[in-house]
């Protein structure tokens, strides 16, 4: 069974048609790139899965469940985390807050035990600091769990919000942009990272990226998009030399 | 393990303490007369301030709703609970823990109805309709005694036992910043302030925003009920204009200037500024009293231009956060 299906998907604000007759079945383990020119529509497909724009057509499945019409925190728990393409943390909050957030749904305390402080909510605290310790240690920020979010330099946050995501726990990861703003070394660590991740966590990931040389490296699959519409689609060097996904980068006549 | 337990216990030994001498203090200086009745009422009125504004801190400060009808959550329980020890007063102390929570749940559960609609608001709409609410209370208070005559109407009401003491402020007083502490450093509390960040990311990370966000003002207004029902019970007389929009920008200015997501700053900012008033009527005299409306105005804008995150931004006395640190051992064990 695909972990994610997603079939006929479109979306209209106002007159505008962003994205239409959208395709893409993903299969548990697979590193899938989302790729196209600024203002394909990528990011409107991920805002879709995650549930903040309704589709206007189409159906979302993720492991066999329907999605379409759940609110985005209903998605979340049922295992698809996302990143930001412009980085959005909690950003007076600490490094370790910015973490711990995400295990709100699975903290196992209420609120009782929350005002009273009783052996449960400590117990339980206790394992939510412990897992979210082991995240940053993963994502090699853990000596800067009480620094303000907002304080950490770029690619920091960048990790930060990685390791918010995988506190979600999901199965499904979206990366929007990850290497957005990296320098080429970055990008390579990010790369590494992203491999040892979907490992470690037993993750599949669909990322949007403008990086080829991350796409290239890192994905199995690629999905080109151009004007809402699905261009290309296949193993990432077809997809390098395909006319159509030439063009859409570079404009009409530069293939020849 | 053994460390950090140690330490925990250490601190909150230090805290009881401390309320506990500072208590004394206060007891003390009040019997032998170095606080005379008048400055003790304002001691206590500063207590009630600060149980109402810990209930905006919440609210705005920790969860980022902007709610300009606090004042109507206090007023709804202090004539609750003082109708409630006006029917029931003659069984004393247990008659009035009775009448606190009768404020404290009436007030919650008025916050709640009115949050169910008015949450789906953001920042400036939400701040527009809390007004309005603000406004209904004020007329169905002026107008409750053709429905209840105790309550008096526009004339006010009369009669409350007045039962509060020190003891009773103090202490609830303290109860309720060590509640909040405790909240606001859990699972719901993370939950809150990721709201005040960022909503839309909140929401996709897994927290129920809209349930978090009523939870919160729910919690927030159910202390603006017990500091309404302390009030009731320090005030021989209450009216609805003791509740009115100017009160509630009485809390949002105490709250704005302690800083936002700051018990510290609310607690230090409700104390001060309850002094400050009463002590701006000495240094002004009668003639020059109503100035003191614009001395606090000019405070509040002073502070906004020069130290927009108020005067704690955000920090806190260490001895009210739990510390998170990593284990060592445990590490070690890892590595």
């Amino acid at each position: 069974m695909p972990l994610l299906e997603v079939k006929g998907l479109g979306i209209n604000f106002g007159g505008l048609r962003a994205v239409n007759r959208f395709d893409l079945t993903i299969e548990p383990g697979e590193v899938v790139g989302l790729i196209g020119p600024n203002g394909a529509g990528k990011t409107t497909v991920f805002n879709m899965i995650s549930g903040y724009f309704p589709p206007t057509d189409g159906t979302i499945v993720f492991k066999g469940r329907s999605i379409v019409g759940l609110k985005p925190y209903q998605i979340a728990r049922l295992g698809i985390a996302r990143t930001f393409q412009n980085i959005r943390l909690f950003r007076d909050n600490s490094v370790l807050d910015n973490v711990r957030v995400a295990f709100h749904p699975r903290a196992g305390y209420g609120l009782i035990d929350a005002f009273l402080r009783t052996p449960r909510f400590r117990a339980k605290e206790a394992e939510i600091n412990e897992r979210a310790f082991e995240l940053l240690e993963t994502l090699n920020i853990a000596d800067k769990a009480n620094t303000a979010v907002k304080n950490l330099p770029y690619g920091d946050q960048r990790r930060v919000e990685i390791a918010r995501a995988l506190a979600v726990g999901p199965e499904l990861l979206l990366l929007d942009e990850p290497a957005a703003g990296m320098n080429p070394a970055e990008v390579q660590q990010l790369v590494e990272l992203i491999r040892f991740i979907k490992q470690k966590f037993n993750l599949t990931v669909l990322l949007i990226e403008h990086q080829m040389g991350l796409v290239m490296n890192l994905c199995e699959r690629l999905v080109v998009m151009d004007f809402g519409e699905i261009i290309a689609r296949g193993l990432p060097h077809e997809v390098r030399q395909n006319p159509k996904v030439l063009e859409a980068y570079l404009g009409k006549g530069a293939v020849a | 393990m053994g460390g950090v337990m140690f330490q925990n216990i250490n601190k909150m030994l230090l805290m009881v303490i401390g309320a506990v001498v500072l208590y004394v203090l206060l007891k003390i200086m009040i019997t032998t007369g170095v606080i005379n009745p008048y400055w003790q009422r304002v001691l206590f009125y500063s207590l009630i301030v600060t149980i109402g504004a810990l209930g905006l801190g919440v609210i705005y400060g920790f969860t980022g709703q902007f709610s300009l009808g606090h004042a109507a959550f206090v007023g709804l329980g202090a004539y609750s609970a003082g109708y409630f020890s006006k029917t029931f007063g003659q069984y004393g102390g247990l008659s009035f823990i009775g009448a606190l929570l009768v404020g404290m749940v009436f007030a919650g559960l008025m916050g709640f109805l009115i949050g169910v609609p008015v949450l789906r608001l953001k920042s400036d709409y939400l701040g527009i309709a809390t007004l309005g609410f603000g406004f209904i209370v004020k007329v169905a208070l002026d107008n409750a005694d053709k429905i209840i005559p105790e309550l008096g109407g526009a004339r006010g009401m009369v009669g409350t036992p007045q039962v509060a003491n020190l003891e009773w402020l103090f202490f609830t007083a303290l109860i309720v910043i060590v509640l909040t502490r405790n909240f606001i450093f859990s699972t719901y509390g993370r939950a809150c302030t990721s709201i005040r960040e960022d909503e839309t990311a909140a929401d996709m990370i897994g927290v129920n925003t809209f349930k978090t966000k009523l939870m919160a003002f729910t919690f927030g207004c159910a202390l603006a009920g017990l500091g309404g029902g302390l009030y009731a019970h320090t005030y021989p007389f209450i009216c609805p204009g003791d509740f009115y929009f100017l009160q509630s920008f009485d809390y949002l200015i105490v709250v704005v200037l302690g800083g936002l997501g700051s018990m510290t700053g609310t607690v230090v900012t409700a104390i001060g500024w309850a002094f400050l008033l009463e002590g701006l009527r000495f240094v002004l005299g009668p003639q020059f009293v109503d100035f003191r409306g614009v001395i606090y105005a000019l405070i509040l804008i002073i502070t906004i231009l020069v130290r927009r995150q108020g005067i704690f931004g955000g920090k806190e006395f260490g001895f009210l956060v739990p510390q998170v640190r990593r284990e060592k051992p445990d590490a070690a064990l890892r590595g």
